[in-house]
């Protein structure tokens, strides 16, 4: 494997000479992307036949169509496989305090059964990741992140009674989402599910095992991630299948999350932001201020990495503002340059996709400071290809102070169901 | 908390004593806290047998900087001198010894080449080592731009470099990331003087003759020669440990108060900004002010704690490189020992047992593999020969540098230290027969006991290996390289930081410039 790429194409395995020909047969356990828990599940569904590699795991770009998978999570229940997620277990009586010290945010209020989004930089206050916290038993965590950290993390564990694992091959976790995601639950007998609150989690006993449910998710949307020991992978996959039968079930791949990801306007790392270990030149690292997530950074607490660059940054102010844009027309203004009326160029989009949702040509674009106000009048540089004819336009763009789709299904407790 | 000091000093070591002086001077009221029940830090001289003294660490005085003897009037605050200017003879086990006076050399079968080569050479060196020592009164230059002023400090380095000329400074180029051996196979025969002077880049080090960056350690040593020291080595009278007693009489005549037995627990601190200290008693001194003379480890990974420090700082603080190799043999003997070919002056000179490039290297090698060296190398000193004081009439001590002892030895040090101080005892044997009839007593320093006695951890002498990758703007680490640290209110001011180790004031002197000059700043 390669590690640090997400390979494209599909490699060359490892093809070993038999007698008598060629032995395509490579074991499962062999290969340089591995497979997930859900694999033998995933592969059956996957009419497309499109994959990806996610973190040196084969992930489905697209099981049967983009429409009708997104359209599984704004109207129905999308189930997508999220195993390759980078996974920690952390342990020990000062976990939150070593947390806390890792994170920009105050972790000391996450309780039992709580969930956090929170955010960590490195000494200059760059952003390594984002990331969320569970807090699933007394002295017992999670963090789960794109990226892999374990090398700082312990770093940042020195002098603190904690100790911190990776247990991404470990844990199958699959994200169910989508308005009608929670009867799904119901209807696995996962009692109570609808009284969880956005960024609570609950063990349910399942398959002689512990499940672990949170009402968490990257779509924006009301919905779940399901948490399981790896062995009991395919149970869980059955079951949750076997449950949402009524309510529109689909499983969805990486393309369908993307969508509903932009519309939600998360951020992921490595698209808005490169992770400022990645970073070959220093100043191309991004602050959580030059994300738009300031109020993920909290100075009233003890020390944390980053503390003392981002004060500094707080008192001179931001290079970079991270901004939500709806852009005229409907050509997809991804990779655009924006600029300024006097078409000097003040930024660029990140994430770009027609919403159908939101009904709008919607953007993430990071832009030089002090460019982003709502007032501002910015142009995206969009070009389009019409049957090989190339054409360019300056698409007139609004800066949004709100969300481009934000159902209050998505907060509401008891959940509907 | 009780706040009544300006300044609290973590450590009256040699350049604790010297930031307190200075700032003491400068009207502040300070407070110095030493671990031990007297001050020097590793520059003490102490009994180790009954009525023989020695000095405990640092054992000669080559570098100390004539500014910080001026400026402080050392003079006339009880420090003398034994002796001064004393020449060094690399020992050869059949006695037709090297001497080596300044730029010149004698004796060791010499080859004429190699004699006429020697003063070329060292003026060479010598120019480098200005070169380095031209930085060693200020705070390291940054690397990032921080104004017109911090340029011209870079620029000013970059001058004197080319003020050595086309062909020298392409020379310092050449040379100054490279190893001592390379460079003295290049222009020397004789192994003996080519032992002699690796060794002396290699005293103190992690280092052996092929090393990368033992030069630069060479022209580092050899800075002391700049320094208005004269050509030689000093003894002061009464061992290390009275310049530290004399820095201790400035400190308390300029109104600094001074505590000894009073280990520091921890650097007290609200969020990232310091507050006082807390004693090993439990008392706690409050103080916006705190610098500190302990090692960078030692600062910040105890004293502030690795929790209390941004990951990335606390990450480079855990990979200084500081692990100790020098070991401190001390012998009582029963009379003046006799090395073969040495007259009793020459003995009282600074003895070298270094035979070659390849026998320092086959030492280097046992420790690199956790072993102490089968051959050690040794730079000895009789400092009762021009100090009667440190031995009763009739009597002497003997005090050597021995390397290489590694920190951990993977026999264990339990059954290895009486193996080893036989071993040396053996090697002296070889040079000064009849020695070990004449031990009455005799005591092994190894670095685990460096570290325990003196407070530095690694027991490494300089508080962290000088090397390319720590010095100047990079020592002790990006980020703490100008006495301030990130922790706002505390500073270092220990050999761990710009110039370096040795006996030398500098870094405690620079510090407390510092601290001035961000005072007025504020």
């Amino acid at each position: 494997m390669y590690p640090g790429t997400d390979l494209k194409s599909v490699p060359f395995g490892n093809i070993q000479m038999a007698s008598g020909g060629v032995d395509m047969q490579v074991r499962e356990t062999q290969k340089r992307v591995l497979p997930t828990p859900f694999h033998a599940r995933t592969s059956a569904a996957c009419e497309t036949n499109l994959w990806s590699s996610w973190k040196g795991y084969t992930a489905v770009d697209c099981y049967t169509t983009l429409e009708d998978e997104y359209f599984a999570i704004r109207n129905a229940t999308s189930v997508f496989d999220l195993s390759p997620m980078t996974k920690y277990r952390i342990t020990g009586t000062e976990g939150l305090a070593c947390l806390d010290k890792l994170m920009t945010r105050r972790m000391d209020t996450l309780g039992p059964g709580r969930v956090m989004y929170a955010l960590w930089c490195n000494d200059r206050g760059h952003l390594l990741d984002d990331g969320t916290v569970f807090h699933l038993d007394e002295h017992h965590w999670r963090l789960c992140s794109q990226e892999r950290h374990l090398d700082w993390l312990l770093a940042t564990a020195t002098g603190f009674d904690v100790e911190i694992e990776d247990e991404s091959d470990e844990i199958a976790a699959l994200a169910v989402q989508g308005p009608t995601s929670c009867r799904t639950l119901k209807a696995m007998n996962l009692e109570g599910i609808e009284d969880l609150k956005p960024f609570e989690l609950r063990h349910y006993p399942f398959d002689g095992t512990g499940l672990t449910v949170s009402r968490t998710g990257f779509t924006g949307d009301l919905g779940y991630e399901l948490w399981i020991e790896a062995a009991h992978a395919e149970t869980l996959w059955d079951s949750v299948f076997a449950a949402g039968k009524p309510f529109g079930i689909l499983p969805i791949g990486s393309q369908a999350l993307d969508m509903a990801r932009i519309e939600a306007g998360f951020i992921q790392a490595g698209v808005e932001f490169v992770p400022a270990v990645e970073v070959v030149r220093p100043d191309r690292g991004r602050s959580p201020f030059e994300l738009g997530l300031g109020r993920l950074v909290h100075f009233d607490k003890a020390v944390f990495n980053g503390r003392r660059a981002l004060l500094e940054e707080q008192r001179q102010g931001s290079r970079y503002n991270l901004v939500r844009l709806d852009i005229a027309g409907n050509k997809p203004a991804a990779d655009s340059f924006i600029c300024n009326r006097k078409q000097k160029v003040v930024g660029h989009v990140t994430s770009a996709v027609w919403s159908p949702s939101a009904k709008m040509n919607i953007a993430l674009a990071s832009l030089e400071a002090p460019w982003g106000k709502p007032d501002d009048e910015l142009y995206a540089e969009v070009y389009y290809n019409s049957e090989l004819q190339w054409k360019r336009l300056m698409a007139r763009c609004r800066v949004l102070e709100g969300a481009f789709f934000d159902p209050p299904r998505r907060r509401r407790t008891p959940a509907d169901c | 908390m009780s706040s009544k000091y300006d300044v609290i000093i973590i450590g009256a070591g040699h350049n604790g004593l010297v930031c307190a002086s200075y700032l003491a001077r400068a009207g502040r009221s300070v407070l110095a806290l030493e671990a031990n029940h007297r001050v020097g830090g590793a520059a003490i001289t102490r009994e180790f047998a009954p009525g023989h003294s020695v000095s405990a660490g640092a054992h000669l005085l080559y570098m100390l900087a004539p500014a910080v003897v001026s400026e402080l009037q050392l003079d006339r605050h009880g420090m003398s001198l034994a002796a001064t200017g004393l020449g060094t003879l690399a020992l050869s086990a059949d006695g037709n010894h090297l001497s080596l006076d300044g730029n010149t050399v004698e004796g060791g079968g010499l080859s004429a080449a190699d004699r006429a080569a020697y003063p070329e050479f060292m003026d060479k060196f010598l120019r480098f080592a200005g070169v380095l020592q031209k930085t060693f009164m200020k705070r390291p230059p940054r690397l990032a731009y921080a104004g017109p002023g911090e340029l011209a400090e870079l620029a000013k380095l970059g001058l004197n470099l080319r003020l050595l000329g086309r062909d020298l400074m392409q020379e310092l180029l050449r040379t100054g990331a490279i190893n001592i051996y390379d460079v003295l196979q290049e222009t020397f025969a004789g192994d003996l003087l080519k032992g002699a002077l690796g060794l002396d880049a290699l005293l103190g080090s992690n280092l052996g003759p092929r090393s990368p960056g033992s030069v630069l350690t060479w022209l580092y040593r050899l800075t002391g020669r700049l320094q208005g020291n004269g050509n030689g080595v000093s003894l002061p009278a009464g061992g290390m440990g009275a310049v530290s007693r004399a820095l201790h009489n400035v400190a308390e005549a300029a109104g600094a108060e001074i505590r000894t037995a009073t280990p520091v627990k921890r650097i007290l601190l609200d969020r990232d900004r310091v507050t006082g200290v807390e004693t090993a008693a439990g008392e706690r001194i409050g103080s916006g002010l705190v610098v500190s003379n302990a090692d960078p480890k030692t600062t910040f990974l105890q004293l502030v704690g690795a929790r209390n420090i941004e990951t990335g700082f606390a990450r480079r603080i855990g990979n200084i490189r500081m692990q100790g190799k020098a070991a401190k043999l001390h012998l009582a003997l029963d009379g003046l020992p006799e090395f073969r070919g040495l007259t009793d002056t020459q003995t009282g000179q600074r003895l070298l047992i270094a035979p070659s490039l390849l026998h320092i290297e086959r030492a280097f090698d046992d420790s690199k593999y956790g072993r102490f060296s089968g051959r050690p190398v040794m730079e000895i000193s009789v400092p009762s020969l021009r100090d009667s004081g440190l031995a009763p009439e009739g009597k002497h001590v003997l005090s050597a540098v021995v390397q290489y002892a590694p920190f951990t030895l993977r026999s264990g040090w339990e059954t290895g230290r009486d193996a080893f101080m036989e071993l040396l005892v053996g090697q002296l044997e070889d040079y000064a027969p009849g020695i070990r009839g004449q031990i009455t007593g005799a005591e092994l320093l190894i670095p685990p006991d460096l570290e325990r006695e003196f407070n530095i951890q690694g027991g490494h002498w300089h508080h962290g290996e000088y090397s390319l990758d720590q010095f100047m703007m990079l020592r002790p680490v990006p980020g703490a390289a100008r006495y301030a640290t990130p922790v706002t209110g505390l500073y270092l001011c220990g050999a761990g930081c710009h110039p370096g180790g040795g006996v030398l004031g500098l870094p405690g002197r620079n510090a407390a410039n510092e601290i001035l000059k961000q005072e007025k700043t504020l």
